[in-house]
């Protein structure tokens, strides 16, 4: 395992909620990011969000990692759950709250 | 052939959808970084129905997209939202 993705195998692993995104969830700097941020925080869910944009290997890492050729990336408990449009998705379809609720993460607004 | 042209053509023989939309949105992220300038066929949406993605979740009918496509993404495609869908299963568009 390299470094990159010993470091990013650690994150989702000791994290219960990690959005790598670019940006920060303060500042997103790409719409698809920031459509994920705004759902997390409005389901109120505690995350790690990780600036991919902070590191080259890690934006490169993060493809890698999942087989996963774009960013944002969500992970629940060590598993990736999807990108923008599966994010959103399950978020419309309630299947977000679920499968966060079933991974034992706290939903605010369920 | 342009990149929207070439991803139609990709995803209609690797998939036999029944209906295909391949959106180029570059120029909605025109200065999003500093070489986007909205003309460079960055940024994508496909809606796909077809029978491939029947039974399949919803990561599933994405890599199987993102397969297909992995060579536009090697040079330099940027982003593409996808909107896979069965067929006959609902849609928005």
């Amino acid at each position: 395992m390299t470094a990159i993705n010993e470091f990013i195998d650690n994150e989702v692993k000791s994290n219960d909620v990690v959005l790598f995104m670019k940006g920060t969830p303060q500042f997103p700097q790409c719409g698809f990011s920031g459509q994920v941020v705004q759902i997390l925080d409005y389901l109120g869910v505690p995350y790690k969000g990780i600036n991919v944009l902070a590191d080259d290997d890690l934006r490169q890492g993060i493809k890698d990692y999942s087989s996963w050729p774009t960013i944002p990336q969500l992970y629940v408990k060590g598993e990736f759950v999807g990108g923008c449009d599966i994010i959103r998705e399950m978020f419309q379809a309630s299947e977000l709250q679920q499968h966060l609720q079933e991974k034992g993460v706290p939903v605010k607004a369920a | 052939m342009n990149r929207q042209q070439r991803i139609h053509a990709a995803l209609t023989s690797s998939f036999a959808p029944v209906r295909l939309f391949v959106i180029d949105e570059s120029h909605h992220h025109a200065g999003h970084q500093p070489d986007m300038t909205g003309e460079g066929e960055t940024h994508f949406r496909v809606r796909i129905e077809s029978d491939a993605f029947a039974g399949k979740s919803r990561i599933e009918r994405h890599r199987a997209v993102n397969a297909v496509l992995a060579g536009e993404f090697d040079k330099g495609l940027h982003a593409l939202a996808v909107e896979a869908a069965g067929t006959g299963e609902a849609t928005r568009w």
